[in-house]
């Protein structure tokens, strides 16, 4: 059996990915959630109008990002001497030797690969939730920002601020920019947008036009 | 919550002679090379996976090791050098009372990982003999680990705040020492290690019974 001319998906079937219990395919209603019955993994969860509200939100995340990424971050006084950075001065701290590495990883992981992962969400979702064919290469875009998904730090990035900000606070003063509250706000919205996705629900929608 | 159909007897995608994708749960007959929907490898079962966990996770110890050892971080003020590892600069931050500080520090960087280097290498044990520990808690572990593996870079994220906003010219500056690179290299290698274990053989072990991974 090598390379069948078009082997024929089996539809009827879902099949979890963590631990290869195969079930029908029983599809849910919104704000229903299949589960696998063996390691409780959710399978699927499509919930109404989810397309639109993670099309808003990715908006908004690209324009926090992009504002969050230039504007001053936070700022340190200390007796006369001042200093304000931006979450890319932030990112690109380490800039010595073979320090570099690290420097551009930094900033891959805070801002460019949420942003590249919003992006290609948006290009995956718009054509779909506006009910036209998808967008050339759509598959292609959706699996980059799936495999993305563990690299996108920007939650963590912002636990980090408090810590650091505590182990600065008895050094100097510090102050917040308007970045660090953009910040904040951006990391609620990448969360609540991660969650919102159903990625069955839109592997599906991505998979009809050709199988149907 | 509505379950997918329940069966009493959980049947595997392998026993029913299919095999889904991993990445967009397409289902395909046995045989099935490349999923036509993403793109994505299908494989049964991920054999060599086990070889690249194992080596994944010894680059990502050795790491750890100079990461311990090099200095975190260089503060340099008017009248000293100071050079602190992660453990030191942990101890440090206690004897001045952020006792919470120092407990987030040392649980990130220290417990985290090195709880991360066993519960891998338990997992990639585990499926080769049988274990007393069940599935469902060797799944968790498995999610946990996979979870958690992330945020032990907040480390390396203070340093680079830390050394980008404490820049006082001559008064006090924070530089970050060499241990950061190899502390995110270590991350970065045990992320992909947890990223490369096949959890689908976890269960495998239940069907044969005797938990003895086949071949």
């Amino acid at each position: 059996m090598t390379a069948p001319a078009a082997p024929i998906p089996r539809n009827d079937l879902i099949v979890c990915p963590h631990c290869d219990a195969a079930y029908t395919l029983a599809r849910p209603g919104h704000g229903e959630r299949a589960v696998c019955h063996r390691c409780h993994t959710v399978l699927i969860m499509p919930r109404r109008k989810a397309g639109l509200q993670i099309i808003a939100l990715s908006v908004a995340i690209v324009i926090l990002i992009t504002a969050a990424a230039i504007f001053p971050f936070l700022s340190i006084a200390v007796a006369g001497a001042h200093n304000s950075v931006s979450i890319l001065d932030a990112a690109l701290a380490f800039s010595d030797g073979p320090l570099v590495v690290l420097s551009l990883a930094t900033a891959a992981l805070i801002i460019f690969v949420p942003l590249a992962r919003v992006l290609l969400s948006l290009y995956v979702l718009v054509p779909i939730v506006m009910d036209r064919p998808p967008a050339p290469q759509a598959a292609q875009a959706f699996r980059l920002a799936e495999a993305l998904r563990p690299w996108s730090m920007a939650e963590i990035f912002a636990i980090g601020c408090a810590v650091a900000l505590v182990k600065v606070s008895d050094l100097a003063d510090v102050s917040f920019g308007p970045a660090f509250w953009m910040f904040a706000i951006l990391v609620v919205l990448v969360v609540v947008q991660d969650n919102f996705l159903c990625r069955w629900s839109v592997w599906n929608a991505l998979s009809k036009p050709a199988k149907s | 919550m509505e379950r997918a159909e329940q069966t009493r007897e959980v049947i595997s995608a392998r026993d029913l002679g299919v095999v889904a994708c991993t990445r967009c749960l397409q289902v395909w007959p046995q045989g099935v090379q490349t999923c036509a929907r993403c793109g994505h490898k299908l494989v049964q079962r991920d054999l060599k996976s086990l070889q690249r966990v194992w080596a994944l996770w010894i680059i990502g110890f050795m790491c750890y090791i100079p990461a311990n050892i090099y200095p975190m971080l260089r503060t340099r003020t008017l009248f000293y050098v100071q050079e602190d590892t992660i453990v030191g600069g942990a101890i440090e931050l206690m004897h001045h009372g952020s006792i919470g500080v120092a407990a987030i520090i040392l649980i990130a960087s220290v417990v985290i990982p090195l709880a991360k280097f066993m519960a891998i290498a338990f997992l990639a044990i585990s499926v080769t003999r049988p274990s007393t520990v069940s599935q469902n808690q060797r799944q968790l572990l498995y999610e946990v680990v996979e979870y958690i593996g992330r945020w032990s870079m907040i480390d390396i994220f203070v340093v680079a705040i830390l050394s980008s906003l404490v820049q006082l010219k001559v008064l006090v500056a924070i530089n970050p020492g060499l241990a950061s690179l190899f502390f995110a290299l270590s991350v970065i290698f045990t992320m992909l290690s947890a990223q490369a274990f096949d959890s689908r053989m976890i269960w495998d072990a239940q069907q044969q019974g005797k938990g003895q991974k086949q071949e």
